[in-house]
């Protein structure tokens, strides 16, 4: 667990980049921070492996004060993964990634052995090894930033807006990528952006900061959607957060019922389309044990009559859901009407208040 | 003179290694020493200095004023004090020469280590490099394609420099064009200009071969 204990950092010059944070980060679960440029953010993660000290207040990691250990080893124990990827140009893809094995003083059979495991890890083709880091898409040289970070198997990583230089394709892959590995992996994640959709796809926890490094508000996505704390965490979020939160509530719980007779199927079950006079009308469909109440209500809008069809892992029909299904779920999860929610970090709720 | 061609194939096999010190070899061996001696001791000391430019920048702009200067001054005034005080030797043509490749290769380090990425440097702190291993497994080698490009500056015009030290008998094939002038007589300036010419081709050339070895990383090498 890393801790923030009233941490400051002032400069020199009398500014202030972060105010008196104090906040947990838990062990084995992504935390975010997240803000507008200016609110200390990255200055807080960077004071984690001591790349920026503290002015005052204590940073400790499972207990220790990170300023009782020398700087180099702090960083060799913590993964830290950069913006632009920050690989080494004149190094193959595969010492890049061995990188800091080497510094431990692994032998570079081991080193390379290790960093060919990892390479697989993040799902990059062996054949790019012994390629130079300018023969790599942004994508790949970014895959191959984690990579690097996770070689020598750090219980902690820090990530530093790592996907924000890359297109929304690559960007949303690396994120699926990011959780998919964290599933496996379990470790302890602090990642930066600015981004308040990658805050809250990719957080178990959000640390919301505002300009002038104060915490605003710490929460788990679904609570900071439905109850922020104060009008700037609200704007912040920005639009649709009502829309947004159902991403965070499964769709196992929709009550479904056996598929209607217009609704046409391929000879495996999978659906086609609804029949109508003028032959097949659209249909939107959603697994209910992976998907979320965001999408089974998205599959409703995308269907000609409104109801949703629910798909099993190879697409076949299992029932439909009309709206009404889908009401009775929106209703269970409505944000309580008046007061903090029980485990709501501080605020009440005040919706409808003008933003 | 009218009826002179061009060139005296004949001179030229008389005079290739007479034995003596106006030999055309060994006015040839005698360049290639002089040029070169400014351009290693060059490197040596725009190294360090460079370094120092780049840990305490306040050094830089001094430093870089000073090697302007001595960059303006005509070669030909650095070899009159020198030879105050070194006399009719080597040493009045190549301690200038290594002032100049000096005003070269000292940015040049300077402009090499800025053009290592900030993400890069910061990547490597951020693993656990310590500064001296940093500088040396890192910065260094990502400086190289700039500081090489520098050293071939320096040594060109350094091979071309060094024919001026002729005018105080110290010029290696520029001899060659003294002679020729003295005598009206083309040949030795014909094989001067052309000794010279090849010479700082085939230095360049080295040094191109040089980068493409050292940097197979570089970018730049899928565009050249």
């Amino acid at each position: 667990m890393i801790t923030f204990e009233d941490v400051t950092k002032r400069y020199r010059d009398g500014t202030v980049a972060v105010d008196e944070l104090s906040l947990e980060v838990p062990n084995g679960a992504i935390t975010v921070f997240v803000g507008p440029s200016g609110c200390g953010k990255t200055t807080s993660l960077r004071m984690i492996n001591r790349m920026i000290d503290a002015t005052s207040g204590r940073i400790t990691l499972d207990g220790q004060d990170v300023r009782e250990i020398d700087p180099p080893t702090l960083r060799r124990g913590i993964g830290y993964v950069i913006q632009q990827a920050g690989l080494f140009p004149h190094r193959k893809i595969v010492d890049n990634v061995a990188t800091v094995p080497y510094l431990l003083g692994w032998n570079k059979k081991k080193a390379r052995a290790r960093a060919m495991e990892l390479l697989d890890l993040v799902g990059l083709d062996p054949g790019l090894a012994d390629r130079y880091p300018f023969q790599l898409s942004g994508g790949q040289q970014q895959r191959v930033g984690v990579a690097r970070a996770l070689a020598a198997d750090p219980p902690v990583l820090l990530m530093d807006e790592p996907f924000s230089a890359v297109d929304p394709i690559v960007r949303a892959s690396l994120q699926d990528e990011l959780l998919r590995l964290q599933s496996e992996l379990r470790k302890t994640i602090v990642f930066v952006t600015h981004d308040i959709d990658e805050a809250v796809k990719l957080g178990d926890t959000v640390a919301v900061m505002r300009v002038g490094g104060r915490l605003a508000q710490m929460a788990g996505p679904a609570t900071l959607l439905t109850e922020p704390a104060d009008d700037f965490v609200r704007e912040f979020l920005g639009r649709d957060r009502g829309i947004r939160r159902l991403s965070f509530i499964s769709a196992k719980e929709v009550r479904l019922r056996p598929a209607p007779s217009d609704l046409v199927t391929d000879e495996d079950g999978r659906p086609l389309g609804w029949r109508t006079a003028e032959g097949l009308a659209a249909h939107g469909t959603f697994n209910p044990e992976t998907d979320s109440l965001r999408a089974a209500l998205d599959a409703a809008l995308l269907s000609a009559n409104g109801t949703a069809v629910a798909v099993d892992e190879e697409g076949r029909v299992r029932g439909v859901a009309g709206r009404d299904a889908i009401d009775e779920l929106l209703a269970e999860y409505a944000p309580p009407a008046a007061g903090p929610a029980p485990g709501a970090s501080r605020g009440g709720t005040s919706e409808g208040a003008p933003t | 003179m009218t009826d002179e061609p061009l060139v005296r194939w004949d001179w030229i096999a008389r005079n290739w290694a007479n034995g003596g010190p106006t030999a055309i070899s060994a006015l040839l061996e005698n360049h290639v020493v002089m040029a070169f001696l400014p351009v290693l001791f060059g490197l040596v000391v725009a190294l360090p200095l460079g370094l120092a430019c780049v840990r305490w920048r306040w050094l830089y702009q001094p430093t870089a004023a000073l090697m302007n200067v001595t960059y303006s001054l005509p070669s030909l005034v650095l070899f009159s004090i020198f030879l105050s005080i070194t006399g009719l030797t080597r040493s009045t043509v190549v301690i200038p020469l290594t002032f100049f490749a000096l005003a070269v290769l000292i940015p040049a380090v300077v402009d090499g280590l800025a053009s290592v990425p900030d993400s890069v440097r910061q990547s490597a702190v951020a693993m656990g490099f310590r500064p001296a291993r940093r500088l040396l497994r890192v910065e260094l080698p990502v400086a190289v394609p700039v500081v090489l490009a520098g050293l071939r500056v320096a040594t060109v015009s350094s091979i071309s420099l060094v024919s001026v030290g002729a005018l105080i008998g110290q010029g290696g094939l520029g001899n060659l064009f003294i002679d020729g002038w003295q005598r009206q007589f083309y040949t030795p300036i014909v094989v001067g200009i052309a000794l010279i010419v090849l010479l700082a081709v085939l230095a360049d050339g080295l040094l191109v071969l040089a980068q493409r070895l050292l940097t197979p990383w570089s970018r730049a090498r899928r565009t050249a």
